[in-house]
């Protein structure tokens, strides 16, 4: 065992023989360490919810054809910094009418709800804080989190704005957690487990080749339960300004701000895990963990900046749209996916691999051509139903 | 790691008091001078009028109520996804009936015009 195989067991075990040296118990020292490495974890993923901030300007700069911040340090770099200094010197306003406990208590849970996520984010095989053995279910647990902070800013802030942007977006986050767990169970399937590293050793061929319409259910749904672009109903601005945190200011409006951002990258490292092969590779993540974990980090970043792409291209639909685009097409196309997945796997579980892969990509391509075929059915009757029968063009005209 | 969810446990506390930090920090080093006006609700100008601890509309929780289906009843099948590999042919498809009857319920609700916004 050394400092490359394994980085973090040795610097454990070495901490353990000197805070044992010093006459500590075993469980003392055990329990150190572990808070040392949560300690560790937690601010590394401040900082890069800090270097976050400036990708996400820079990005959306890009896309409106802009430059971005690159006045303060190279490239920019030291703007994220600079801002955190402004949020921190702003004066804090609560409301007359908040309730203090609860408005205070919401930025805290809104960020604790995202850090808690990476307690399970295999870095590598050697780096992860647990391996529980019902991940899946975890991560929605603590995606919940997320949308009790939502409501509790909401209605402690006494603001009407701010109690619709959390109607809506708790109506969404309700709605998307169906889908969105729909197509959880469809790695689970394929795995044969729940927890997230045994996901990752079991995707020899990585999932988005078993199931692409699966990985498209889950970022769609991902970037609904994020609340972003297209799906920023809770603080749509023409409509109600910033819906949930429009009474934040200073440091609470940033931990929000935070929490979003690094929310998105959490989601685009699910992604990543899920159906992507999470820190595999080509067989790279044998030259070391940290490497894995660097694999893992770069695939989250694509994920992080498919989510802005979308977000950033696409517009704001109504929210009666949306609650019906889930309900009435998300929902029914990922059950029959988890159906047709797990008939599947039954049948070809213990045949060639290629044969496996041929028949699971045929199945996706089948429902995906069906589904196609029934939508422009859908749509071309409700456009009969307006302009009447469409006429057929005689030839020659 | 010898317990896992001890683990979790020191993650909630550690998350919970980095954000705490910020704001306390904010809190000392940050102007206090509040004033009525700028203590006032904020909606475009306006004066808010009444409470905002109010009814809302129905809609939210029937929308609420066919979520608590799927979800309570999604816990059953991660269990059959995670054994799937060792079950026989027929709890294969028990565990398809079981998404069948589910399916059936949102069939039910879009007919009876749940899903429709209105």
């Amino acid at each position: 065992m050394s400092w490359w195989t394994d980085p973090v067991h040795t610097i454990a075990a070495w901490l353990t023989t000197l805070l044992t040296g010093w006459g500590l118990p075993a469980w003392l020292a055990s329990l150190i360490i572990q808070f040392l490495g949560v300690v560790v974890l937690v601010s590394l993923l401040m900082l890069l919810d800090i270097f976050l901030v400036w990708v996400e300007r820079k990005v959306v700069a890009r896309f409106q054809d802009r430059l971005g911040p690159n006045r303060v340090g190279p490239w920019g770099l030291i703007q994220p910094f600079a801002d955190i200094v402004k949020l921190l010197i702003k004066e804090d306003i609560t409301p007359a009418g908040a309730d203090r406990v609860i408005y205070n208590l919401a930025p805290i849970i809104s960020l604790m709800s995202v850090l808690l996520l990476w307690a399970i984010v295999p870095l590598a095989p050697q780096i992860l804080g647990v391996d529980l053995n019902v991940g899946a279910l975890y991560i929605i647990a603590a995606g919940a989190l997320g949308t009790l902070a939502i409501i509790m800013a909401a209605w402690s802030s006494n603001n009407k704005y701010a109690l619709i942007g959390a109607f809506r977006q708790v109506a969404v986050l309700v709605s998307f957690e169906v889908p969105m767990i729909a197509v959880m169970l469809i790695p689970t399937v394929l795995a044969g487990s729940m927890g997230m590293n045994a996901i990752v050793q079991a995707q020899n061929v990585p999932f988005v080749f078993l199931a692409p319409l699966a990985a498209l259910i889950f970022i769609i749904a991902a970037i609904a339960e994020l609340g972003r672009s297209p799906f920023d109903m809770n603080e749509a601005e023409s409509e109600i300004v910033a819906g949930f945190h429009i009474e934040y200011t200073g440091m609470k409006f940033g931990l929000f701000y935070a929490g979003e951002l690094l929310h998105a990258f959490t989601f685009g490292g699910f992604w990543a895990i899920l159906f992507f092969g999470g820190y595999r590779f080509f067989g790279l993540e044998t030259l070391g963990p940290l490497v894995s974990a660097a694999i893992l980090l770069a695939k989250a970043m694509v994920g992080y900046w498919f989510i802005m792409w979308v977000r950033y291209t696409v517009m704001r639909i109504r929210i009666d749209h949306m609650l019906a685009f889930n309900w009435k097409f998300l929902t029914p196309l990922a059950f029959v996916l988890l159906m047709v997945t797990a008939l599947v796997n039954a049948w070809l579980r213990n045949s060639n691999v290629l044969i496996y892969v041929l028949a699971m990509l045929a199945a996706n391509a089948v429902i995906g051509l069906g589904v196609l075929q029934i939508l422009r059915n859908v749509s071309r009757r409700d456009r009969e139903k307006v302009e009447g029968p469409s006429q057929p063009v005689a030839a020659g005209q | 790691m010898q317990n896992e969810w001890l683990y979790i446990g020191l993650f909630v506390v550690v998350g919970a008091l980095v954000p705490t930090a910020a704001i306390v920090l904010s809190w000392i080093i940050s102007p206090k001078k509040p004033n009525p006006i700028k203590q006032s609700t904020y909606e475009c100008g306006m004066e808010t009028v009444g409470d905002n601890w109010v009814q809302f509309k129905a809609q939210y929780y029937v929308f609420a109520l066919v979520f608590l289906v799927f979800d309570v009843e999604t816990v059953f099948l991660f269990p059959w996804a995670v054994a799937l590999g060792k079950l026989s042919v027929f709890a294969v498809l028990e565990g398809i009936i079981f998404i069948l009857i589910l399916l059936a319920g949102l069939v039910y609700a879009w007919r009876k015009g749940t899903l429709d916004w209105v």
